[in-house]
């Protein structure tokens, strides 16, 4: 590509600065509330505590940071290999898709905080978290594969019927690729979904008291009144969410860069 | 290759073709001529083997055809229709990966397809970095990567700009002069058609069957001389007439 004119630079620089400058504006007014009104940290903690928590307890919340991501990444795994299996399994039956699909439609718009308790009845705890990260992540994944595969350019699937392709052939040459785009879009919201999964089954769980990821670590010093524990928790989940997103945007772009609309940079 | 009484009903109802008797010689250029919706894409499909007769029969020298698969077939279509996520070189190969055809014998000859469409500098480009021209000519690389007997060309060249066009018509003149191939090619252009073809045929809408047959009988090759020559233009009128009779007098 081009050099970036210089509207573009500037264009690019506020799109980093202006967001910078609103958090830094929240943090300071948050500070302000938080001095001028002598606000105790059991009721509203500054800024400055909450940091210095995240460093003092930093060898807790850092266990507990991994224990999430632990199973985020399970999910989030689990998601994208089941999500894309079924769409396969659907797109090459149709009497299993019609079998199955209501049923992928159902456990997606289940509530997955209603069906969390359920889970730890009867999963182990680890078990019932990732069936909770997974239930919410793999089905994106699922119906965004699902639409790649079925919008499928009719000319060259014509094209693969006359020279014979084997459906093995069609799905992996044709389909697939064709399917790539709306596939990274499914796994860009699972992504998020699955740390979302994660962390409504550790608060779930949090009240039997087993747990160890940072949404448990929330929910428990809820009942201590440890506000500011509270919040550095809440602040690395966000960050977490955050890398995430940026990780499986960047890998879409990566795949896609050369070839898809969505990815091309154009030259104006 | 004949096809006698073909018909095609779809299941929507529509009449595409009734009684389409087509004879194609070995080495000839053959358009049919029609007006959209004529059943010309439909007759190109059934010749494929990408769609059954509902009645009729497409027979091949003098066996009836089961499969076409079996006649090596060349097919380009209106759009280039090429794979966005792999490169030039990688779209023409696909009929020869598809045939099992392993890389080590596919590379000279996907260099040599691309070299007769005067692509071989962009083998690596991906296809959108190419002009609509270009891929065409991608498209035309593909069909001939398996050296076909027969040519199919659906309006390949209908959605491109006049310039590109009689450059393409050119090339596929010389490539068709060169390779000695069979081509039925469809478009709804007399001048094209008028351009290219040994014989025109020409086609009447719903249900689709054969109105007229032209043959042109100037000599090859055309070039751009030909296009301006009187005789080229006494032949557009007559295909133009035998154009809007065949619509009923209002093309």
């Amino acid at each position: 590509m081009s050099a970036p004119e210089p509207r573009g630079r500037e264009e690019r620089a506020l799109r980093f600065v202006l967001p910078v400058a609103t958090l830094a504006l929240a943090v300071a007014i948050w500070h302000a509330v938080v001095t001028i009104n002598a606000l105790p940290p059991y009721v509203l903690p500054g800024p400055a505590l909450v940091a210095r928590t995240l460093i003092d307890d930093w060898g807790i919340l850092s266990d507990s940071l991994i224990a999430t991501l632990i199973t985020t990444f399970e999910g989030f795994a689990l998601a994208v290999v089941g999500g894309i299996g079924l769409a396969v399994v659907f797109n090459l039956s149709r009497l299993v898709e019609y079998s199955f699909y209501p049923f992928a439609v159902i456990l997606q718009v289940t509530p997955v905080l209603a069906i969390a308790p359920l889970l730890l009845i009867y999963l182990p705890q680890q078990g019932a978290v990732l069936a909770c990260a997974w239930i919410v992540a793999f089905f994106p994944v699922l119906a965004n594969t699902t639409l790649g595969l079925n919008s499928v350019d009719h000319n060259l699937s014509d094209l693969y019927r006359l020279y014979g392709a084997s459906r093995g052939q069609v799905l992996l040459y044709l389909k697939l690729p064709s399917a790539l785009p709306n596939m990274l879009a499914g796994i860009r919201i699972a992504g998020g979904l699955s740390l979302v999964g994660a962390v409504v089954a550790e608060i779930a769980a949090g009240s039997a008291g087993a747990g160890s990821g940072l949404a448990y670590r929330i929910a428990e010093s809820g009942y201590r009144l440890n506000i500011p524990r509270m919040f550095a928790a809440l602040i690395l989940l966000s960050v977490a969410g955050i890398v995430i997103y940026f990780a499986l945007a960047g890998l879409s772009h990566l795949l896609l860069r050369r070839w898809h609309e969505s990815a091309v940079q154009r030259e104006r | 290759m004949s096809l006698r009484g073909v018909a095609k009903t779809f299941a929507s109802g529509t009449q595409a073709l009734d009684g389409l008797d087509l004879d194609v010689r070995p080495g000839e250029f053959v358009s049919l001529l029609g007006p959209s919706g004529c059943g010309k894409s439909t007759a190109l499909r059934l010749i494929a083997g990408l769609s059954e007769p509902t009645a009729g029969n497409i027979t091949w020298g003098d066996s009836v055809a089961a499969a076409s698969a079996a006649h090596e077939i060349g097919f380009v279509f209106q759009e280039p229709t090429l794979m966005p996520w792999t490169t030039v070189a990688r779209n023409v190969d696909l009929p020869l990966r598809l045939g099992g055809t392993s890389a080590s014998d596919a590379a000279p000859r996907v260099a040599a397809a691309l070299d007769r469409v005067g692509l071989a500098a962009f083998r690596d480009a991906f296809p959108r970095e190419l002009s609509g021209g270009m891929k065409m000519r991608v498209s035309i690389a593909r069909a001939l990567v398996t050296d076909p007997d027969l040519l199919l060309m659906d309006e390949p060249f209908a959605a491109l700009d006049e310039i590109t066009r009689f450059k393409l018509n050119n090339d596929l003149l010389d490539l068709w002069r060169a390779l000695r191939k069979t081509v039925v090619f469809v478009t709804h252009s007399v001048f094209e058609s008028v351009y290219l073809s040994h014989r025109i045929v020409v086609m009447t809408p719903r249900p689709g069957r054969v109105f007229r047959e032209l043959v042109v009988d100037a000599p090859y090759p055309r070039q751009e001389s030909f296009r301006t020559s009187a005789e080229y233009a006494a032949y557009c009128r007559l295909t133009s007439e035998a154009l809007s009779a065949a619509t009923g007098g209002n093309p």
